[in-house]
């Protein structure tokens, strides 16, 4: 049977059992001590009957411990709202098809670190030929053709490089998010766009760990890109995205 | 080593050969030049390692003021020989002076050659000879204390902090780690200098400086003789600085350097007259060092798909042992390396990688290959992930690999945390340990699919490389030749820093690494 969205848990092999399976390594030397800790952790976090099931010494002062047990705690999600970005995951293939069928042109696109910030693993993650975890950034796209523009870009800058070069999507990358600083920095930059009339020419899109849609869409931004992302989904946006500006 | 597929020698010695014209053909052309790198390289041996209240290196500072008088085309080693003549002095306190103002290179003391060199002499005799007592270190401690089995198990450390680093790397010794890779900070390969002391703060790994390997090889010598075995460090001598490492893991006793002819070209998109030209010399310290290098091949699999470029990467690895002969290395120093990259979802996936494997190491016999574990398709399932390591494993020992990278399961998840890695040395001690002798036993069909895969892909190498050598190196990386990059000649960064040497140009190091060690004494 199944349990009604009020009260949603972790299932095992019973509805209801909140089973759990979890590995963390404990900063102690001494293994039954390290056992005794995890078991008590596991409690504190939550979990009914915890068992350690495996304890291994990882050299001195560490123990690793793999635990099982079963969550007390259930969800509510029957209100529960996701914000989600409107757009369908396509490969490195498929977007190469969809750019050579739905737009037919190279697509052009621009990316800096803004203002102070001097952390480009964000942007260069996506753009860059070696990419992120195995995923290749837009530089490897044979139809993009990508300008990175690095780190600490002043706004008004990267307004002029945009106007002379006409991308069709300009990825501002904040990874330092002390104070706000990020959200101060993408708003001025919008401001200057906004001062030269042309806010509405580019895709824009905001990333970072710190960003999520729904806060770049507040700023102003059409999308933003939280930690984990993937070059596969920045592309994936862009292209569907100036189908649908092309469609209007 | 035994042999498991039955392979013509000569379409080996055909490939070979084409390597071989193809590195000889640009070789004048590095001989032309020299770099900024190479010559900060040169200070660093003479043993300039301090910088500026502000953090800039003394090594920089120097070669900026001649570069800003236009003298740099005679070589640092020159002007710094001629303040000699001037005055003779230690060469990091001829530097201070020089950097604090008090005194200037660029003073033409004599013309003659002999007298400049006569000048250097003792200085570059020094130098060298700290670097010989480096190598004598390693080889008694290698004696006294021996090392793993091959292959030997490599894994990355890569928290940002070089403390922590230790920590990390000192619980992987005792878990059987032979080599410690620390991971360079996101960035450093574009910085066009080495940051000085000991530092805590890095993103997706840890910087390299002089101080950071010093306390790393500290750390892990005495990780070493309480596990029982001599362990090697492992840092990156590639980017903009790639001869600038050479030079400070040598003095630091490091024993690998990742290092390859064209890696920065195609994946930093660091010039390629720069890259070519900073190889050279940096393998040249390598190899006087009795350093390994390992080169970066497998990053050709992880940008185009690997089972279709599996020719590219055995065309590079010949190429990459050609540049690496010409710079003095010997073949049981060149860690070519490769990948286990294939897609896990083709029929016969694995036949394909034991075909690869297989083919890497009985074209190069003699060198100790690196075999790099799956990236591109590893997901957040960690689960499927160590299978996959698994199944890398056992390709690793039925191959008879020499340097293995230890695949974590969490890849491209975050930098490994401790029990990450635990579990992958786990799996592939597990896993050597229990088909250790298997490759004795296996007899390959020499008709089935394996020799065949293996016998396609050496003709494409054959080729690839015949390509290249008519339209020349350069040309061939313009046209995308490598991972499907390419790269123009005076595109990419540093190309500010290469420069064509004067007809006085002097680096007293090449003749001296080329000289026997009895020769100097």
């Amino acid at each position: 049977m199944r349990a009604g969205l009020k009260s949603v848990k972790p299932y095992g092999d019973t509805m209801g059992d909140g089973a759990v399976q979890l590995s963390f390594t404990l900063p102690l030397d001494d293994v039954d001590q390290a056992r005794e800790g995890g078991r008590l952790l596991a409690l504190k976090m939550g979990l009914e009957n915890p068992r350690v099931v495996f304890a291994k010494r990882l050299g001195r002062e560490f123990v690793f411990l793999v635990v099982y047990g079963a969550s007390k705690h259930s969800l509510d999600v029957s209100s529960l709202q996701v914000s989600k970005l409107d757009v369908v995951l396509m490969s490195h293939e498929e977007i190469r098809e969809f750019v050579r069928s739905r737009i037919g042109r190279k697509i052009r696109v621009m990316g800096a670190c803004l203002g102070t910030d001097a952390h480009t693993v964000g942007i260069d993650a996506v753009l860059s030929m070696k990419g992120y975890a195995g995923h290749k950034g837009l530089e490897s796209y044979p139809d993009f053709e990508v300008s990175n523009l690095g780190a600490q870009v002043a706004p008004a800058d990267l307004v002029e490089k945009a106007r002379q070069s006409c991308p069709d999507a300009l990825l501002i990358s904040q990874v330092v998010t002390q104070k706000d600083i990020h959200r101060a920095t993408l708003s001025r930059f919008l401001d200057y766009l906004d001062a030269s009339g042309e806010r509405s020419k580019y895709v824009l899109i905001a990333g970072g760990p710190g960003l999520t849609h729904p806060l770049a869409k507040e700023l102003g931004y059409d999308a933003g890109f939280g930690a984990g992302t993937v070059p596969e989904q920045v592309a994936s946006y862009i292209v569907q995205e100036l189908a649908r500006r092309k469609g209007k | 080593m035994k042999k498991l597929f039955p392979f013509s020698q000569s379409k080996i010695e055909e490939a070979r050969d084409s390597s071989a014209r193809i590195v000889d053909s640009l070789i004048p052309f590095i001989e032309a030049r020299s770099t900024a790198s190479v010559e900060r390289a040169i200070l660093r041996l003479l043993g300039v390692d301090k910088a500026t209240p502000q953090g800039q290196p003394w090594a920089n500072v120097i070669v900026e003021k001649l570069l800003e008088k236009d003298l740099l085309g005679d070589g640092v080693a020159y002007w710094v020989g001629q303040a000699l003549l001037e005055k003779d002095a230690p060469v990091p306190q001829l530097a201070e002076a020089v950097v604090a103002g008090r005194r200037e290179l660029g003073n033409e003391v004599s013309p003659k050659a002999a007298e400049v060199q006569e000048a250097l002499t003792p200085h570059i005799r020094q130098a060298v000879q700290s670097l010989e007592s480096r190598s004598r270190e390693r080889e008694a401690m290698l004696k006294r204390l021996g090392e793993g089995p091959s292959p030997l198990l490599y894994v990355i450390v890569a928290t940002g902090n070089i403390h922590e680093d230790i920590v990390q790397a000192k619980s992987a010794v005792m878990l059987g780690a032979d080599c410690i890779a620390v991971i360079r900070s996101t960035g450093q390969s574009l910085m066009d200098y080495v940051p000085h002391g000991s530092t805590t703060e890095g993103y997706g790994g840890t910087y390299a400086t002089q101080e950071n390997f010093r306390l790393m090889r500290q750390a892990m010598d005495e990780a070493g003789e309480e596990a029982g075995r001599y362990v090697r460090l492992v840092n990156y001598s590639s980017g903009l600085c790639m001869p600038e490492i050479a030079a400070i893991g040598a003095l630091e006793r490091l024993d690998m350097m990742l290092n390859d002819s064209m890696y920065g070209i195609l994946f930093r998109d660091i010039n390629m007259q720069r890259t070519f030209v900073d190889q050279y010399f940096s393998r040249m310290i390598l190899a006087f060092s009795d350093m390994f290098i390992n080169t970066g091949e497998d990053n050709y699999l992880t940008t185009a798909d690997a089972y279709e470029q599996s020719h590219t990467v055995i065309a590079s690895q010949l190429i990459n042992e050609q540049f690496a002969l010409r710079a003095g290395m010997k073949p049981a120093r060149i860690g070519l390396g490769h990948a286990f990259e294939m897609n896990p979802d083709i029929e016969d996936g694995l036949l394909w990688e034991i075909a690869q494997a297989e083919l890497v190491r009985q074209i190069f016999p003699q060198c100790p290959i690196k075999y790099m574990p799956p990236t591109k398709y590893m997901t957040g399932n960690i689960f499927k992930g160590h299978l996959l390591n698994a199944m890398f494993n056992m390709t690793s020992i039925l191959t008879g690999q020499s340097i293995h990278l230890v695949g974590i399961l969490t890849e491209a998840l975050h930098t490994p945390f401790m029990h990450d890695r635990y579990l992958a040395l786990e799996n592939a001690r597990y896993i050597f340990n229990s088909a250790r002798h298997l490759r004795d036993e296996i007899v390959v069909n020499p008709s089935g699919r394996m020799v065949k895969r293996a016998e396609e892909v050496l003709d494409s190498t054959v080729e690839l490389l015949r390509e290249i050598r008519q339209t020349g190196l350069m040309k061939a990386i313009e046209k995308g030749a490598f991972a499907e990059i390419s790269r123009n000649m005076v595109g990419g960064k540093g190309l500010e820093g290469v420069f064509v040497k004067t007809s006085r140009y002097l680096n007293p190091f090449v003749a001296a690494f080329s000289r026997t060690e009895a020769s100097l004494a």
